[in-house]
């Protein structure tokens, strides 16, 4: 407590203290002249009685030290003069204070932003409150081939929810589009699906209104909705009155209950949420396309959530009947086994490696930068050696002299992170306001306290980093040796450049690791683009959906007639070189349909689930629009949809597994799902579409017609693709004028339908490579910057060898040596330093790369070619580093040289 | 070092004793006050004293305020607080029984210990 309130004293006199130094003196001078009152009253003369008081009183110098060194933090004030100085000292040299701090800030900004991303996307929990207890549930499905996960089903949730043991709150959601009409524009929203117990389990209040409750839920209850914050201010500018409200989503009146608050986050960011209804007595085991959330009771372990699961799928296994014409079997060979992990796995995705990688690789940056800072040091301390010697030989300890050169480089390091930060501030805003939407959690990117401390201390260990080399070196009692440079310099020993040659030559393994890095990622990026993908110039290709609800046309020929007459209109669009209409776009996988396919002259094993197949329903022209190769037989014509010909196309590689050749397969009939279905016969085999992205195999496809006589469960009359995409072929795709006159067409026929999902198909390329060229953006900028710091350090070395060795030239060039021997010497010397330090890089370089071997594609992360096009970049820079300073040494006048000192 | 602290210490005790028995007083009456009761036996350079009186302010134990001195001048005036005193009462008894203790060993003859 005492010792509190005196450092808190200090503190504060600390900020008072010149005033308290003068009312210090005005004290004693108060004592003084008391003293030498009474001296004079006792008899002696002023000025002796003057004399006698200041004895008694003793050195008020001393007293003084001891008063201000209790009053204050001497400590403190010691730092605060060692900054003073080293700042000082700073303004007498701006190019290499510059230098110094504009290099750290680069290295210490990158790490930082780069950590930043890393804080909030893998570090934070989840925005929801307690968030360490939700789980999403799936499930593993090791009898399937080809699934990774299923999600849950509405039987599993019925079963789930009523007989589990460790979810405080259970529910399923799912996501699609939703179209909202009557208010203003018509548009299709981003809409999630809950049932009752999935906001529950997020546990976030709405702003205004309520939770959907279980009756929300129940079939032929009123339809109600709730508004995310973001949609409620941007469509009824944030109106409170909103609640009670009626909005037309997909044609059918629905009342407003709620909006959730503005940190409201969920996957996929819904604008609206709409309540998942069930019918509880028509579901059966199969229909996976839910996915579960939960909160995990108080206590409740993942292991232990898993293990109930499992339990709980042995229940609803025997509880649900199996799909019409399905086996029970085929689901129990499936092998479901539960997959309960935490959400936020779910949320991050498959983001982190490449997030690891780059904060690595910027790692190695800022310590390329840091040797580069050190060897700038390590020439200033050089040459304050003789002021140092002098200090030293005049009492100055090398604990002091040690301090100083310490304070000047945490200044610096400080300073430069003061910059950094500044400049990561600058790269999480632009990150933030235009990054890739597949980044997650990307609106959460901010720098906080951790972020901060972060940059702190990766600016004070630079400090120490590259501070400690010079103190080590110069700081210590070298008297002798130093002061006897100060008469004419005598030839330099190796050992004086022993840590300068070191620190290049880290400088350059690091920046090879680097550059091997980037290469690596570079050969992938162009192994990934020289995949074929199965479609033609992306670029050229516009992609907008559109629907034809059922209030304009209900029979599917009339549906199917006014998208022909759409894909006409579109057809006739001046630049438009060719149409087409399919249920979905290539790449756009977020709208996948797949199911199992029979093929007429193939016997499948009834107890096991056959492998899922692509289904895409197209019309004739899709192909042609999007460049895919027919390879054998013919596309669909219109006749064939018109007439209801029960025709189909299939991908290479599906004719290939089946009958061993695209041409085979032509004549043979296949069936979607069951017994039910009417076999159609394989008119034509087109090249394979890598529909996942390039990086992975292209699935096998089904392509039908998109009108049909039926379609799995569809209608007596038929079934159409009510809700599908457009492509147009133009060299003005991606234009607003294009899409302007697109939608005119569209709207001329189905009235004023929202045009929903539009983008180009290079668009959707570029986004399935996002991952690859995020990670070869970050690399090839951390390559680069370290090549040019490993070519800064080569060169200043050399220089500075040159420029030490001047009389040695003029010496050797006296005694007839020649330029080109000479410039070879120094070639050497710096061929030396890169050589070694390439062979290191290469050991490095070789054991790091391992760790990203999972972002590569096509290569090794030992790949050769690699390897050594990058080292033989590196030593040709390396030549040229060296080479440039060497020049100066044989335009060395001998005269000159020796003349000088 | 040591020699210091002990001193440090007796003398913050007589500065917080003096202001308990004449009430508030300058630096150089404080000074003077402790030379007279101790005689010669104590000799410090008064000076020393303001370290003490700084180390007490900041405990709080005295509190201090700007006055005018007996000839009318400008003179900064140190007096007990409430906590000095009960400092005071403390020190002076544990003071005491340190002394006590000290003299007992002192009193203490050669073939007592046995």
């Amino acid at each position: 407590m005492k010792a509190a309130r005196r450092l808190f004293h200090r503190l504060t006199s600390w900020v008072t203290s010149a005033r308290d130094e003068e009312l210090l003196r005005a004290e004693f001078e108060e004592h003084i002249a008391m003293q030498t009152e009474e001296n004079v009253r006792a008899g002696l003369s002023l000025i002796e009685a003057r004399r006698q008081a200041l004895l008694k009183f003793g050195s008020v110098e001393a007293i003084k030290e001891s008063y201000r060194d209790q009053r204050r933090l001497p400590f403190i004030e010691t730092v605060l003069s060692d900054t003073r100085h080293a700042l000082r000292r700073m303004r007498r040299a701006p190019a290499f204070t510059a230098a110094v701090i504009v290099t750290l800030a680069l290295g210490i900004g990158a790490t930082t932003a780069t950590f930043g991303v890393i804080d909030s996307i893998l570090i934070r929990p989840l925005a929801y409150p307690q968030a360490e207890a939700l789980v999403s549930v799936s499930h593993t499905v090791a009898g399937i081939p080809g699934i990774a996960t299923a999600p849950c089903s509405p039987s599993m949730y019925f079963t789930y929810r009523e007989e589990n043991r460790i979810f405080e709150q259970f529910g399923v959601w799912s996501s699609r589009g939703a179209s909202v009409t009557g208010v203003a524009e018509p548009e299709v929203s981003r809409a999630l699906f809950v049932t009752y117990g999935a906001l529950d389990a997020v546990g976030v209040k709405p702003l205004l209104g309520r939770w959907f409750s279980q009756t929300d839920d129940t079939p032929g209850s009123p339809e109600t909705v709730m508004l995310t914050y973001g949609y409620w201010q941007r469509r009824f500018g944030g109106d409170t009155s909103i609640v009670g409200r009626t909005l037309t989503i997909d044609s059918r009146p629905r009342t407003v209950i709620g909006v959730m608050p503005e940190a409201f986050r969920f996957q996929r960011d819904p604008e609206l949420i709409l309540p998942q209804r069930f019918e509880r007595n028509i579901q059966f085991l199969a229909n996976f396309q839910y996915q579960g959330i939960a909160r995990l009771k108080p206590g409740v372990t993942t292991e232990q959530a898993n293990a109930d699961v499992a339990r709980l799928l042995g229940v609803w296994l025997n509880a649900w009947p199996p799909n019409p014409g399905m086996d029970r079997a085929v689901l129990q060979n499936a092998r479901f086994a539960p997959k309960v992990q935490p959400l936020k796995q779910d949320v991050v995705g498959d983001i982190s490696t490449a997030l690891w990688v780059v904060m690595g690789t910027l790692g190695l940056l800022l310590l390329i930068a840091c040797a580069n800072v050190a060897n700038l040091l390590l020439v200033r301390a050089e040459s304050r050696q003789q002021e140092l010697a002098i200090r030293s030989a005049l009492g100055a300890g090398r604990g002091r002299i040690a301090r100083e050169m310490l304070a000047e480089s945490l200044t610096l390091g400080v300073l430069g992170g003061a910059l950094g930060l500044g400049l990561a501030y600058a790269a999480l805003r632009i990150l933030v306001a235009r990054g890739p939407d597949t980044l997650p959690r990307l609106n959460e990117i901010a720098i906080d306290p951790l972020v901060l401390s972060f940059a702190f201390g990766v600016s004070l260990l630079s400090g120490v980093l590259f501070g400690v080399i010079p103190i080590v070196k110069y700081a210590g009692p070298r008297i002798a040796t130093a002061l006897r440079g100060i008469g004419r310099t005598v030839s330099h020993d190796r050992e004086r450049h022993r840590s300068r040659h070191v620190l290049v030559v880290v400088q350059v393994a690091l920046a090879l690791v680097l550059l091997i890095g980037s290469g690596l990622m570079i050969r992938t990026f162009q192994h990934l683009r020289s995949v074929p993908p199965g479609f033609t110039h992306p670029e050229e290709i516009q992609i907008l959906h559109a629907m034809i609800p059922m209030a304009i046309a209900k029979e599917p020929e009339r549906v199917m007639r006014m998208q022909h007459e759409i894909l006409d209109k579109l057809a006739a669009i001046p630049g438009v070189t060719s149409v087409g209409f399919g249920s979905r776009a290539p790449l756009e996988s977020f709208l996948v349909n797949a199911n199992p396919i029979d093929a007429e002259d193939k016997t499948f094993a009834q107890d096991h689930m056959k492998p899922l197949r692509q289904i895409r329903r197209i019309a004739p022209g899709y192909f042609k629009t999007m460049g895919t190769r027919v390879v054998a037989g013919r596309d669909f014509t219109w006749t064939d949809l018109y007439d209801g010909r029960r025709v189909a196309i299939v991908s290479e590689n599906l004719a290939r597994e089946w009958w061993g050749d695209p041409g085979a397969a032509l004549g043979k009939r296949i069936r979607e799902i069951g017994p039910a279905d009417p076999w159609r016969e394989i008119v034509g085999v087109v090249e394979n579409v890598y529909d996942d992205g390039v990086h992975v195999k292209p699935p096998e496809f089904a392509y039908w017609p998109a009108l049909m006589d039926r379609y799995i469960w569809g209608g007596e009359n038929g079934d159409a693709v009510v809700s599908g995409m457009f492509a147009l072929r133009s060299n003005r795709a991606g234009t607003e004028g294009l899409l302007a006159e697109a939608q005119q067409a569209i709207w001329s026929v189905n009235g004023r339908q929202p045009v929903f999902l539009v983008t180009t198909l290079e668009t959707l390329y570029d986004q399935s490579m996002a991952r690859t060229s995020f990670t070869l953006v970050m690399l090839a900028i951390a390559g680069v910057m370290g090549l040019m710091l490993g070519i800064v350090g080569i060169y200043g070395v050399i220089a500075y060898v040159v420029s030490q060795r001047i009389r040695e030239i003029g010496i050797r060039t006296a005694l007839g040596a020649q330029p080109a021997g000479l410039l070879r010497m120094f070639v050497r010397h710096g061929l030396r330093l890169v050589g070694t330090g390439a062979a290191l890089g290469l050991v490095a370089a070789a054991g790091l790369t391992r760790l990203m071997s999972s972002l590569l594609f096509g290569v090794t992360a030992l790949d050769p070619v690699t390897y050594t096009s990058v080292s033989a970049l590196l030593i040709a820079a390396g030549v040229l580093a060296s080479y440039l300073p060497a020049r100066r040494a044989i335009a060395v006048d001998p005269i000159q040289a020796l003349r000088t000192d | 070092m040591k020699d210091t602290d002990v001193r440090q210490g007796t003398l913050a005790l007589m500065v917080l004793k003096t202001l308990d028995v004449l009430g508030p007083l300058h630096g150089y009456g404080i000074a003077r006050r402790i030379e007279q009761i101790s005689g010669d036996l104590l000799t410090v350079n008064q000076g020393t004293l303001y370290p003490v009186l700084l180390k007490l302010e900041q405990e709080g134990s005295i509190a201090s305020e700007w006055g005018a001195s007996e000839n009318n001048r400008k003179a900064r005036f140190y007096r007990l607080t409430r906590q000095g005193r009960k400092q005071l009462q403390t020190e002076a008894r544990s003071w005491e029984q340190t002394a006590a203790i000290i003299e007992r060993f002192f009193a203490v003859k050669g073939e007592d210990v046995k």
